[in-house]
């Protein structure tokens, strides 16, 4: 049996919900604004919790950033889980293309052994650094404030992971499937004078409480520096060697890079102009952060890069600064 | 040199497991400052097995799929107006309860394994924490997703994320969460990973699913199955994690014993509202709630148990009380939301005679004895025009802030009623196993926010109770709540159907 | 001796895996119901990838068993070859 519908009866009652109508109108809302906004818990927490008695289980308190609205966070990819994992899943797949490249026609014989050291001295060991990176994404996603932010943070922090797996397969790459590379690349992360500074800029990270801050430190200011002296200026010294064949390998980290500068710099922005005091903190944590990674990171551009390195990715760094309002 | 062949254990031993290190410029326990306090006792993290080793590229790979298929249905739904497809707009109430009650556990279970995937010591248990937070996000998203064209057509969805930190009943799911979340992270684990998870959620996401499928719901069973292929993934974390904490120290078994006594209890209360779901909410019926316990928590969680019975763990306390409580919870439970109908956001009625058959035939031991001869007298109120709701706000129990409605199990009659006296207040519970976890701990349940508490004392505006629903709860009274009867659910409905 | 069980939905995919499934493990029951299939075996199941893979006509990958899953019973174990579910008793 079927029934005629007439349309006029179909007419919907309500265009979207409750909570996304008193933010942006009665209209039509896009599936990032319904899968976003309001989506944690505001308020009547029944029990404090065990491990910090002292405050809520959601709270803004976890940083010393204050916001009238941390839905202000707004993701200009606007990345929900769908459209994230989908965007990541091109990604990966021209990735894998490469690495399967890479693999089959065997393009690990035509790199000189200096070369080849030089990968396993400077870029393997960033799965380590990758790895706190992680830790540090969870970190925001775990006590940060609002879903604008967290879930942005999740996506970094298991996109983190997987370039942490993507800088071992290199690893495993040169050295025929044995883990010997990885092996190495933890020696020097461990014991290299040129890799101390930035692991004990990373067990920093590790321990420090206001999450705001990690995300910063993390986010912004390692990442801008090391980004730079790895996957520009390293990647650029390797293709005048003749090893521009690592880049099909690095690809994807340099992609990513431009999609979370683009989120980065945009939370940056968005904090800055809530008020004069974020904007007095942020500027003081950019400082404290950017003396410590530039003393930390020093020794490694040197050795990898020589000596204007470092000058010119703080200037990168402070350029992204400046543009957010920060002089 | 030809590349030796990795098989996938060693690969993903080699990406991901020697990713950590030994800290040599600042204290490591103060990077992972909550392992020792709940008295767990780890002694080797690199003993922890991946269950199943998927790294991020095969996660994004899988997962981008299920998406693009999920997303391609949620589209088809809403361009052909799949809400008419369904059995009985009475039907989309259970999806009122989905999306106020059960999505924002989703994102508290975000929240929850993002907070073990940021603590725990061990690489690998900590990866595969962090993949459950982000599948969990994914659920409540997906969720709203799918809710978001019943949103449109229907009333009480509309306002959910509002209602679930606020309203009386669904303080249950909410506190649930809650306490698990502030507790200690191996709690968590076996609170979430372990007890809900493995055997629990299986309740909800399997036989309630099929049920929207047999309903005509293409949404909800889509996004329920495809949720629930991640879910494989948790159970099976869920048990990694029991298995892990009992091989560490023989230290740890009495904790996490304790753990699944409490945890197991506490699950059984907050599937209450599936029960009543899985009996009465569902025209078309795939199984009744005690068909579907006897399946997924007596058979499943038989073969779990008998399992673990080498670690020297035994069947959850309560066992017994649960058994019986399978033949009665969804009646009692339908009947307080039927006689509170007025002060829920979505809408109740009289089961029709052929439902009132059904739960006859598959309670043979219990329906007509005790709970039809309600439905009968409710019918004869009803047909004079006088359509019962209770005045009274409902006691609710301290720990699960279920209503009292559950009765002693070796008599029917007689509501099960405990109380316990602290610090010179008395507080009231619903049964032995609700009072013996406040006395385990209570200094964490003298905090519970007790709905009907606030109301009293003001917190929630009023004074009267559709003030609170009005203002508080931000319901659309006398459109949102009431019976199903005469709701504007029903009117739209008609029209769209052609029927006067 | 306790059931182990998997379930996956009912689609084209899951029938080549369920045949599979039937064709390595001759005592298993399989159960359809509403938009999903259930199939319980005594104490053991495997869900090999070369009988999928004869099945199916394609290369076929383990985890490619995760788009389909619904839920599972048993202890699990999964390698480049099969996944196993078994209850210790």
């Amino acid at each position: 049996m079927t029934i005629e519908i007439k349309t006029a009866t179909l007419e919907p009652v309500r265009n979207t919900f409750a909570n996304v109508e008193r933010r942006f109108g009665d209209k039509p809302a896009t599936r990032y604004q319904e899968a976003t906004y309001d989506l944690q818990s505001e308020t009547n927490f029944h029990y404090r919790p065990l491990w910090q008695p002292e405050l809520e289980l959601n709270d803004t308190r976890r940083t010393a950033i204050v916001m009238s609205d941390w839905y202000a966070f707004k993701d200009p990819r606007q990345f929900y889980y769908g459209t994230y994992v989908q965007q990541r899943a091109k990604m990966q797949e021209v990735a894998e293309s490469n690495y399967s490249f890479f693999e089959k026609r065997d393009l690990a014989r035509h790199i000189p052994e200096a070369i080849r050291a030089q990968v396993v001295r400077y870029l393997v060991p960033l799965r380590h650094l990758e790895h706190t990176a992680n830790l540090n994404n969870m970190y925001g996603t775990a006590y940060g404030y609002g879903t604008a932010i967290t879930q942005a943070l999740v996506y970094n922090g298991m996109d983190r992971l997987g370039m942490a797996q993507y800088l071992s397969r290199i690893g495993l790459i040169l050295d025929g499937n044995s883990g010997d590379a990885l092996v190495e690349a933890k020696q020097q992360w461990l014991e290299a004078d040129i890799w101390q500074g930035l692991r004990a800029l990373c067990e920093e990270t590790l321990v420090t409480e206001d999450w705001f801050e990690v995300m910063l430190a993390q986010n912004l200011v390692i990442d801008a520096l090391t980004t730079d002296l790895v996957y520009n200026q390293f990647d650029q010294q390797l293709s005048e060697q003749g090893a521009q064949d690592i880049g099909m390998l690095i690809e994807f980290m340099q992609l990513w890079n431009k999609d979370a500068i683009r989120w980065m710099d945009a939370v940056l922005k968005t904090a800055v102009s809530e008020s004069d005091a974020n904007k007095a903190l942020l500027a003081q944590w950019i400082e404290k952060w950017r003396g410590k990674a530039a003393e930390a990171l020093a020794p490694l551009a040197e050795a990898m890069l020589g000596e204007n390195a470092l000058a010119a990715a703080l200037e990168q760094l402070d350029k992204r600064v400046a543009k957010a309002g920060i002089k | 040199m030809a590349a030796k062949k990795l098989n996938i254990k060693d690969k993903y031993r080699l990406l991901t497991r020697d990713l950590d290190w030994d800290f040599s410029y600042e204290d490591r326990s103060k990077a992972f400052p909550f392992e020792e306090f709940e008295g767990i006792k780890i002694t080797d993290w690199s003993k922890w097995e991946d269950p199943f080793r998927l790294t991020m590229d095969t996660y994004w790979k899988y997962q981008a799929e299920k998406e693009r298929k999920l997303y391609a249905i949620f589209d088809a739904f809403a361009q052909n107006n799949g809400q008419l497809n369904i059995s009985d707009p009475r039907y989309v109430n259970a999806l009122k309860i989905f999306l106020t009650g059960v999505s924002p556990l989703e994102y508290q279970a975000f929240q929850g394994f993002a907070h073990t995937g940021r603590q725990f010591g061990g690489v690998g248990a900590r990866v595969a924490c962090q993949m459950q937070a982000i599948d969990e996000l994914r659920h409540v998203q997906t969720q709203v997703h799918a809710m978001s064209h019943y949103n449109k057509f229907f009333d009480g969805l509309q306002d959910w994320s509002h209602m679930h930190d606020r309203v009386w009943y669904l303080s249950v799911p909410k506190s649930f969460f809650n306490d698990a979340r502030a507790a200690g992270p191996f709690e968590f684990m076996v609170a979430i990973g372990f007890s809900f998870e493995y055997v629990l959620t299986n309740l909800l996401f399997v036989p309630f699913m099929s049920g929207a499928a047999y309903n005509g719901d293409m949404a909800t069973v889509t996004f329920g199955f495809s949720a629930q292929s991640d879910e494989a993934r948790h159970m099976t974390l869920g048990l990694e994690v029991i298995k892990f904490l009992l091989e560490q120290h023989e230290d740890n078994v009495p904790i996490v014993q304790k753990w699944i006594d409490k945890w197991f209890w506490r699950g059984t209360r907050l599937l209450t509202i599936v029960s009543m779901m899985m009996d009465y909410m569902l025209p078309n019926k795939v199984m009744s709630w005690k068909e579907a316990w006897e399946v997924y928590f007596e058979e499943a969680g038989g073969a779990l148990f008998k399992d673990l019975a080498r670690y020297g763990i035994r069947m959850p306390k309560y066992a017994e009380t649960i058994e019986k409580e399978k033949e009665h919870v969804s009646h009692q439970a339908w009947w307080t939301f039927y006689t509170h109908g007025h002060a829920a956001g979505f809408h109740t009625w009289i089961p029709s005679d052929e439902e009132l058959d059904w739960l006859s035939e598959k309670y043979p031991d219990t329906f007509d004895k005790y709970y039809r001869p309600r439905w009968e007298l409710a019918k004869e109120m009803e047909a004079k025009g006088e359509r019962f709701y209770t005045k009274a706000l409902p006691q609710l129990c301290t720990i699960c802030q279920i209503p009292m409605l559950f009765t002693e199990m070796d008599d029917p009659t007689q509501i099960s009623y405990r109380d316990s006296i602290y610090k010179g207040d008395r507080y009231h519970f619903c049964s032995d196993g609700c009072h013996d976890i406040f006395e385990d701990e209570p200094e964490k349940y003298v905090q519970s926010w007790l709905p009907v508490h606030q109301i009293f004392q003001g917190n929630c505006g009023g004074p009267d109770v559709e003030d609170v629903l009005r203002d508080y709860y931000q319901m659309n009274v006398g459109v949102d709540n009431m019976d199903m009867k005469g709701s504007p659910d029903e009117e739209r409905w008609k029209k769209w159907k052609g029927v006067a | 001796m306790s059931k182990v069980y998997i379930a996956l939905q009912d689609n084209d995919e899951s029938r080549y895996i369920v045949e599979a499934i039937e064709a390595d493990n001759p005592d298993v029951t399989v159960l359809h119901m509403p938009a999903m299939i259930r199939i319980e075996a005594e104490g053991f199941l495997a869900v090999k990838r070369e009988t999928v893979e004869e099945k199916i006509g394609r290369d076929w990958d383990v985890q490619e068993l995760h788009v389909n899953l619904i839920t599972l019973g048993g202890n699990v174990d999964e390698d480049d070859d099969q996944l196993t579910l078994t209850w210790n008793e």
